[in-house]
């Protein structure tokens, strides 16, 4: 079964620096990190300290709120420091690679196992993690059933990586791990492909296909959960990224928590782009001096894409749910009467002595000014242009800035996720942290909601 | 090199301090900042408030230059200096005098409303400790193409002072607003100083001068000249050509009288995407409307002939499009995205009520025959609701789906 979603509201923002499709080893990396961080709303307990040898897919901490999910290691190796900050939060911790990788067995699973099973095993090999939830868009709560599982199979964010790409070769990975988490859910897994180009979820069982074409944010899960089956309040779904299907699907297969995944290395910063295999938690200098960028260039690096990576330093890693790495250009300096001078080199969605409509096929190279200063909320209709969403975009901003539950409620809070809001902030004439607001917003719900 | 460091220089040392949102004004006119994103996009598209701001200016200076030549135009005709004119690039319109008369009459009124505004604003930014944002950049150029253009500079400035403390900054300055605040201040001019904003005198340079000379007892001609919709609202007859209203070389606020221009410059904000061109066709469309309903009274015969709303209810509908202020005030003020409807289907309701109700109070109102403004700052009050009621529907079309769900 297939079914066409188009959207019509969106931006594409093309940038400079598209990965070629080639890829390579990269070198491999002597350290790796583990970042509390990159899962929202976890609280890390340690199981393993400094100095523990650990294998790879080893615990390393748990959930305090749920003791049965961990979260393991990325390779094998000793554990060489654990970052810590304010009130002792754990803020990283380091391990020192082995030079012979081992894995810890989990021991093949049997696919036709009870749901019970499947989540007792998926908690325990540390692909629980993989699984995260709407609504408030955290690491899924393994006692909710969802109403349906979600996958995108298709990305249309700036620059990131093809998954059509980087997934292909791996259909027995992805049927696997569809299999399994089809029998954690009462309704239906999802899976959206662009619709030109051949898919590796094209020729999968258990799963209901959805063909999507349109601009930008097309292939963001949260467009598609809109278009095809919206949330409604009391009901929970699941997302999975597809290159974290194939983390599932081997450890299913093969009992091995493998890490690697296919990772493009982008932006107009980077000489060559191009994609390369490496594994979560690595150092990203291990990939982006090679043809990509000078020792001491001002540059932003980004671990995932332009509109809601985070910025990292050279000496920073990869986290946990990205399969791209952007470089652009910093722009930290001032433009002569930069506000009033008619633009030819930024990308603008009104007309206002900016030209970028004159142009619709030129890539831009953008950098990270801000192109002007935070003011209050003023222009109106901007937003809904990009928003396809059947939701009244500034209107939840507003109820997530003065904290109105039930308004938040009500106009749809829990069918969304910061993500969803970072074509708006591209736009926002007035440059007002949309993605922060509703992160913010969505903790509130959890926190007095639950 | 030298100005952009020093500067920036400048800039670290206030920061943090009383001068610094001052300073950061006069500096973010001169540079675009050197801010960088953190969190959120990495990138971030071109456009900001100042160049939003900008492009409105931009479509307003046709019109302010019109009205300067206008006002020396209407003084040059009043005193018999000039013929009348009827074609647009007519000699005698465009004449360098014309435009000195115009000039030093019209930069006094765009001085005092930018140096009292902008003042106030930098007052309000330095105890508030925020940046000084540029919703006065717009409201100082609208300020003075709405009043008359004898209006006398002390009472601009109080009409300003309390536009812009009680009209914005109460409520927590650009953007939190209700009123637009160049209509506060011009219902304020209205309704504190109604002689200067309405009658034959004030709208063309030296009546009002020439009035008082007379009563002085010197033996000379008053100078009348009536703006359309008065001679309109006291039924007599009009003297000027549907040409002269399009193009403007009547008496009138100063820069609302060329419906050209101002046509001009709605379409370069819709184009611009500035303004929102839903709010302004259906106000259009809401005038054209309310006009053909009066049409239809007067033709029918409802109303006599003697009455006084007749001669506006009989003007033909589409004229009330390019007489009075109601272009000027749908294409600029209507528009105000901060006081305006904020969603795109309470903008066609917000736009077509003000554009009906405009043509109602204009023919209602005979004594003060113009109703864009009363009807813009009426809807303003009332966009609030209209958008709660969209909104509503959205809410409960969500509300629906769980209950079908649940069903």
């Amino acid at each position: 079964m297939s079914n066409d979603i188009r959207i019509k509201k969106g931006l594409d923002i093309k940038l400079k620096g598209e990965a070629e499709k080639a890829t390579e080893k990269a070198i491999i990396s002597n350290f790796y990190t583990l970042r509390p961080e990159d899962f929202h709303n976890v609280i890390p307990k340690l199981i393993a300290k400094e100095g523990s040898k650990l294998k790879a897919g080893e615990p390393v901490f748990y959930d305090k709120s749920n003791k049965a999910v961990k979260f393991v290691s990325p390779v094998s190796g000793e554990i060489l420091e654990i970052t810590r900050g304010e009130k002792r939060k754990i803020l990283a911790i380091k391990i020192q690679a082995d030079k012979e990788q081992s894995y810890f067995d989990n021991g093949k699973f049997n696919l036709d196992a009870t749901p019970e099973a499947i989540k007792a095993h998926l908690m325990a090999s540390g692909c629980w993690p993989f699984i995260m939830q709407r609504p408030y868009d955290v690491i899924a709560n393994p006692d909710k059933t969802p109403k349906a599982i979600f996958v995108s199979g298709y990305s249309s964010a700036p620059l990131s990586a093809n998954l059509n790409y980087v997934l292909q070769e791996k259909e027995a990975e992805l049927q696997a791990a569809i299999t399994v988490l089809g029998k954690l859910t009462e309704g239906e897994v999802h899976v959206s492909v662009g619709k030109h180009g051949k898919s590796p979820f094209d020729s999968l069982k258990g799963i209901t296909l959805h063909n999507v074409s349109g601009p930008h944010p097309s292939g963001n899960v949260g467009t598609q959960i809109n278009k095809i089956d919206p949330i409604n309040k009391g009901e929970v779904v699941w997302t999975v990224t597809a290159q974290d299907l194939v983390i599932i699907g081997e450890l299913l297969l093969t009992g091995k928590f493998n890490a690697e995944r296919v990772v493009a290395l982008v932006g107009s910063s980077v000489q060559k782009a191009r994609y390369f295999t490496t594994k979560i938690g690595s150092e990203v200098a291990t990939m982006i001096y090679d043809h990509g960028i000078d020792k001491d260039a001002n540059v932003r690096i980004i671990s995932g894409n332009v509109l809601s990576g985070k910025q990292i330093n050279p000496d920073g890693y990869l986290d946990y749910y990205s399969n791209t790495i952007t470089v652009i250009p910093e722009g930290d300096d001032y433009e002569f009467l930069g506000w009033t001078m008619p633009v030819f080199n930024k990308i603008s969605t009104s007309r206002a002595l900016t030209f970028s409509w004159m142009f619709p096929k030129k890539k831009f190279d953008l950098n990270t000014n801000t192109n002007g200063e935070h003011r209050a909320f003023v222009t109106t209709g901007t937003y809904e242009e990009v928003f396809p969403l059947d939701i009244f975009p500034m209107q939840i901003l507003k109820a997530c800035m003065y904290q109105d539950l039930d308004e938040m409620e009500a106009l749809g809070m829990y069918e969304v996720a910061p993500e969803d809001f970072a074509l708006t902030e591209f736009v926002c004439v007035s440059k007002q942290p949309h993605q922060e607001i509703i992160r913010k917003g969505l903790d509130l719900m959890l926190k007095e909601i639950g | 090199m030298g100005l952009k460091s020093s500067l920036h220089n400048l800039k670290e040392k206030y920061r943090g301090t009383k001068m610094a949102p001052a300073f950061g004004a006069f500096h973010t006119f001169l540079y675009l900042p050197n801010d960088t994103t953190h969190g959120g996009t990495h990138i971030k598209a071109a456009d900001d408030l100042k160049r939003t701001m900008n492009t409105v200016i931009l479509a307003l200076i046709p019109c302010l230059i019109f009205g300067m030549f206008n006002a020396g135009y209407q003084h040059s005709l009043a005193f018999g200096e000039v013929e009348h004119v009827s074609e647009f690039f007519s000699a005698s319109f465009w004449t360098l005098d014309n435009f000195m008369i115009g000039f030093w009459k019209i930069i006094p009124l765009v001085i005092v409303s930018y140096v009292v505004g902008l003042g106030i604003e930098f007052i309000f930014a330095t105890i508030n400790d925020h940046e000084v944002e540029e919703g006065y950049l717009v409201t100082g150029m609208l300020v003075p193409l709405i009043v008359p253009i004898d209006i006398p500079l002390w009472m601009l400035t109080v009409a300003i002072v309390f536009g812009v403390v009680i009209g914005k900054e109460v409520f927590g300055g650009t953007g939190m607003n209700i009123l637009n605040p160049a209509l506060t201040i011009r219902a304020f001019l209205f309704f504190a100083y109604p002689t200067w904003m309405s009658g034959d005198k004030v709208w063309v340079e030296g009546a009002v001068e020439r009035d008082t000379l007379i009563a002085a007892g010197e033996n000379l001609d008053a100078i009348s000249g009536e703006t359309i919709l008065g001679s309109l609202a006291q039924g007599n007859e009009v003297g000027y050509s549907v040409m002269d209203m399009f193009y403007g070389f009547v008496p009138g606020s100063v820069g609302e009288t060329s419906a050209l221009l101002i046509l001009l410059g709605g379409l370069f904000l819709i184009f611009t995407k500035i303004g929102s061109w839903r709010i302004m066709l259906s106000s259009v469309i809401g005038a054209l409307a309310m006009g053909l309903i009066f049409n239809q009274i007067a033709d029918v015969g409802i109303i006599s002939e003697g009455s006084k709303f007749y001669g506006l209810m009989n003007t033909t509908f589409w004229h009330h499009l390019i007489i009075g202020g109601f272009a000027f005030g749908v294409v600029f003020m209507a528009t105000d995205p901060v006081t305006a409807s904020q969603t795109n289907r309470g903008k066609w309701i917000y736009g077509f009520l003000i554009g009906f109700i405009s043509i109602m109070i204009r023919v209602f109102n005979p004594a003060y025959p113009e109703g864009v403004m009363l009807a813009i700052l009426l809807m303003n009050v009332f966009a609030p609701t209209i958008d709660h009621y969209v909104v509503q529907g959205n809410v409960k079309q969500r509300l629906k789906r769980l209950k079908v769900k649940k069903a």
